[in-house]
C-alpha cells in the first residue's frame, strides 16, 4: 500500500528545473532512498514535500490528501517529520526543549489557559516533558536534556534532530542526509537505529544519503534523480547496476569503458 | 573575606538576616536623611541582593513584596521629596513593564520592533481622548468627560486596543524579516506619533500638537488618585499581573514556540508552528502590557501630547532590553530599572554636582562641554563599555534546568510497562 505519491512534481527557480516531472511512490512501512549526484535536486524534492517549497507542476499525495497549496506546519499536522542536510536546531534552547517543541501540536494549551495556568495546563506540561524525555531515552541523549543544543557533538545534534521529529508522531519521516560527517561506527548505530524505528514506530522513513554503503544495505526501494530527473528506481541490486546511474555518478566513460 | 563567602553561599538564614539588616539600615537612612539620593537607591538595591540569595523563591516574592509595598513608600515619606522619590518609583514600574512587554517580542520572538512606543501612545490616547472633554467632538452619545471610576475599566480598554494594534500592525510587517522588519516597525512608531500630531482636523480627536490635557484623575471609592505615591501602587499592582503573565508564558507551549521561531523559522515551521500566528500574539502580548501601562501614564500626567512618544523612547525601551539581557526576565527588570534611574536621577545628580563645581570654580568646563548638555553623552558612553564588557546584557537569559532524575525515573515506570511510545502511535492512528 502506497504512503506517499509524487506525480509530475516540477520546480523551477528562474530559468532553473530543480525538480521536473517526477513521479515516485513510497510504500507504507518502508525504507526508500532518493539518491543522486550533488544538485540533483533530492534537498528541493524534500522541501517540495514538506511544503518549504510550492509545487510549480504536479501533486504530492499523503495517504489520500493532496499536500500542494498546504503550509509547513499543516502538512506537519498531517503527519510528515523531518531532518534538515544542514543541522537545523533551536540551538540556544535546551535539548529537552527542542523536543517539547517537536510536541507543539499534540498540546493544547491556550492563551488563557497559559495565562491562568490552569490544572489542565499544568498537567499537560508535565506530561510533555515526561513524554519528550522519552523521546530522548529512545534515541540515547537522556542525560544531556539540560545541555543547550549547540553545545552537542555533531553526531548527537543529528540525532535530536530526529527526537524532535518524532514528537510530533509522524507517518512519514523524511532524513536528508542522515549519515553526513557521521564515521563508519556511527553510520553503522544509524543503519541499526534507522531499522529500529520503522518497527517500533511502524515508520514509513524516506531518505537521502551519499553513503552507498547505508543506502544499499537500508533501502528497500531507491529513486536516482538526476538533474531534477528521475532517471531510474528499484531495488538495491537493480540500481547498483543500472547504466543510467553510473553513468549519472562516473560520467559516460565509465559505461562505455573507454 | 573568603570564608565569610563560603559561611554565606551555604546559610540561608544568614543571607535572610544580612538583606534583613540592610533594608532596615538604608531604609532608616531614607527615613532619617531629608534627601538622599544615595539612599533610595540602596533600597533599590536591596531587591537585587534578594535575586542572588539563595532562598526560596516563594519567599523572595514575598520579601519583595514587603520592600517594594511597605517599607520603600514609608521610608521616602519622612522628607520634602517623597512625592520625587515615589515619581521616580512609578515610571520605573511603568518602564519595567514596557520593557517586559518588549522583551517578548525581541528577546523571545526574535522581532526587532523600533517603534514599540506606539503601544504606549494608543493606551494613552485611548484614556486621554474619553477622560476628557475631547471625546464629545466625535462621539454621538454619552458624557465627556468620563468619570474617574472608568479609569479601572479602561486599563483593560488600552490593554485590548493595543494588543489589536498590535496584531493589525503584524498582519503586513510580518511579511518581512529581519532590519526590514526593523525599518517597517519604525515607520509604524513614527506614524503613529504623526496621526495623533494631526488629527485636530477635520475632527478634533487628539487635539494635535497642543495635547490634550487635564485628563480627569482615577477614583476608586470616592478617593481620587492625583499624586505620584499614590499611582505607585497602581503601577505595582499592573506589573504583578504583567510579571504573572511573562512567567506563565515565558516556559510554556506559547513561549517555547516564540523560542523555535527566533532561532529558526523554518525548523520552527517543520515542527507544527504556524509561524504568523505565534509571531502575531507575540506582537499582541507585548503590545498589550505597554497599553496597559499608557492609560495608567496619561492618567499620572495628567496630560498627553505626542512629543512624549518620540523615536527616542522606542529606542530607549529598547536599550533597556538590551542591557538588561535579551530574554532574561530579571534582566530586562534591572535593565528598564538601571536605565530609567540613570536618566532621571543619576546623571540629573551628576550634572548638577558638575554645574556646582563650576559655578564655584574648582573646575571650569568650556561651554560646549557644558555638563548639562553631557548628560546624553555620558549615557552613550556608558552602553558603549556595556556592548564591550557584558555584551549578553547585566543579567544574561537562563534555560530552565529540569529534574533529571524525576523524568528518569517515570521513563523507567512506563518502559516498565511495556514501551509506551508505540502505544501513543497507535493511538494517534
Amino acid at each position: 500500500m502506497s504512503i506517499l505519491a509524487v506525480s509530475n512534481l516540477t520546480k523551477k527557480f528562474g530559468g532553473l528545473t530543480a525538480v521536473n516531472g517526477v513521479d515516485i511512490t513510497v510504500q507504507k512501512e518502508s525504507i526508500t532512498a532518493v539518491i543522486g549526484p550533488n544538485g540533483a535536486g533530492k534537498t528541493t524534492f524534500f522541501n517540495l514535500v514538506t511544503g518549504v517549497y510550492q509545487p510549480d507542476n504536479g501533486n504530492v499525495q499523503l495517504g489520500s490528501t493532496s499536500l500542494v497549496g498546504l503550509k509547513p506546519h499543516e502538512i506537519s499536522r498531517h503527519g510528515i517529520a523531518r531532518t534538515f542536510q544542514n543541522i537545523r536546531l533551536f540551538s540556544n534552547i535546551t535539548v529537552l526543549e527542542n523536543v517539547m517543541v517537536g510536541l507543539h501540536n499534540h498540546l493544547k494549551g491556550g492563551i488563557f489557559g497559559t495565562l491562568l495556568q490552569t490544572p489542565s495546563v499544568r498537567r499537560e506540561e508535565k506530561r510533555a516533558k515526561e513524554e519528550a524525555y522519552e523521546w530522548l531515552e529512545y534515541v540515547g541523549l537522556g542525560s544531556l536534556l539540560n545541555e543547550e543544543a549547540k553545545n552537542l557533538p555533531y553526531g548527537a545534534q543529528r540525532r535530536l534532530e530526529i527526537a524532535r521529529a518524532l514528537a510530533t508522531k509522524p507517518k512519514l519521516l523524511l532524513l536528508d542526509e542522515p549519515a553526513a560527517g557521521m564515521n563508519p561506527r556511527e553510520t553503522r548505530e544509524l543503519t541499526e537505529f534507522i531499522h529500529r524505528m520503522r518497527e517500533e514506530l511502524n515508520l514509513t522513513i524516506v531518505l537521502i544519503e551519499h553513503d552507498m554503503k547505508l543506502v544499499m544495505e537500508i533501502s528497500e526501494q531507491i529513486f536516482v534523480l538526476d538533474h531534477g530527473v528521475k532517471i531510474a528506481e528499484g531495488k538495491p541490486e537493480e540500481i547498483r547496476n543500472n547504466v543510467n546511474v553510473i553513468e549519472a555518478y562516473l560520467g559516460k566513460s565509465a559505461v562505455t569503458g573507454a | 573575606m573568603e570564608k565569610l563567602k563560603s559561611f554565606l553561599s551555604g546559610n540561608k538564614i544568614a543571607q535572610g538576616v544580612l538583606i534583613g539588616v540592610y533594608v532596615l539600615i538604608t531604609s532608616l537612612a531614607l527615613y532619617l536623611s531629608q534627601k538622599s539620593v544615595v539612599a533610595f537607591l540602596l533600597l533599590l538595591f536591596s531587591l537585587l541582593l534578594l535575586y542572588y540569595t539563595q532562598l526560596s523563591n516563594r519567599l523572595k516574592w514575598l520579601l519583595a513584596g514587603v520592600v517594594l509595598v511597605g517599607v520603600l513608600p514609608w521610608a521616602a515619606s519622612s522628607g520634602p521629596s517623597y512625592q520625587s522619590y515615589m515619581e521616580v518609583a512609578t515610571l520605573v514600574g511603568i518602564y519595567v513593564a514596557m520593557a517586559l512587554g518588549l522583551n517578548i517580542v525581541v528577546g523571545l520572538a526574535g522581532l526587532l520592533d523600533l517603534g514599540f512606543v506606539a503601544f504606549f501612545a494608543i493606551g494613552a490616547y485611548t484614556y486621554g481622548i474619553f477622560a476628557t472633554g475631547q471625546a464629545s467632538n466625535f462621539m454621538p452619545f454619552g458624557e465627556y468627560p468620563l468619570s474617574g471610576e472608568s479609569f479601572w475599566l479602561f486599563i483593560l480598554v488600552g490593554c485590548f486596543a493595543a494588543a489589536l494594534c498590535g496584531v493589525l500592525l503584524g498582519i503586513p510587517v510580518l511579511r518581512v524579516k529581519g532590519d526590514y522588519l526593523a525599518i517597517v516597525t519604525l515607520g509604524f512608531g513614527e506614524i503613529i506619533r504623526i496621526v495623533y500630531n494631526n488629527l485636530d482636523k477635520p475632527i478634533n480627536f487628539t487635539n494635535g500638537a497642543m495635547g490634550i490635557s487635564s485628563v480627569t484623575p482615577p477614583e476608586l471609592f470616592g478617593m481620587q488618585f492625583t499624586y505620584p505615591s499614590q499611582f505607585y501602587y497602581i503601577v505595582l499592582g499592573i506589573l504583578v499581573v504583567v510579571m504573572f503573565a511573562v512567567r506563565n508564558f515565558e516556559y510554556s507551549r506559547i513561549g517555547r514556540s516564540w523560542k523555535a521561531v527566533r532561532e529558526n523559522e523554518i525548523a520552527a515551521q517543520s515542527m507544527g508552528i504556524h509561524l504568523v500566528k505565534t509571531k502575531l500574539l507575540a506582537f499582541a502580548i507585548g503590545a498589550s502590557f505597554s497599553g496597559m501601562m499608557g492609560v495608567v501614564f496619561a492618567a499620572k500626567q495628567a496630560f498627553v501630547d505626542p512629543t512624549s512618544f518620540t523615536l527616542l523612547e522606542s529606542i530607549t525601551i529598547l536599550v533597556m532590553v538590551i542591557l538588561g539581557g535579551m530574554g532574561s526576565v530579571p534582566g530586562v527588570i534591572l535593565g528598564a530599572a538601571v536605565v530609567t534611574i540613570l536618566n532621571l536621577q543619576v546623571l540629573t545628580e551628576v550634572t548638577n554636582w558638575l554645574n556646582q563645581m563650576s559655578m564655584e570654580g574648582a573646575i571650569s568646563f568650556p561651554e560646549a562641554l557644558s555638563p548639562s548638555k553631557m548628560q546624553r553623552f555620558i549615557f552613550g558612553a556608558i552602553l558603549i563599555l556595556f556592548a564591550i564588557y557584558r555584551p549578553q546584557g547585566l543579567i544574561p537569559a537562563k534555560n530552565p534546568v529540569f529534574n533529571e532524575e524525576e523524568l528518569k525515573a517515570h521513563a523507567a515506570k512506563q518502559t516498565g510497562k511495556k514501551s509506551s511510545v508505540p502505544e501513543d502511535r497507535a493511538m494517534q492512528a
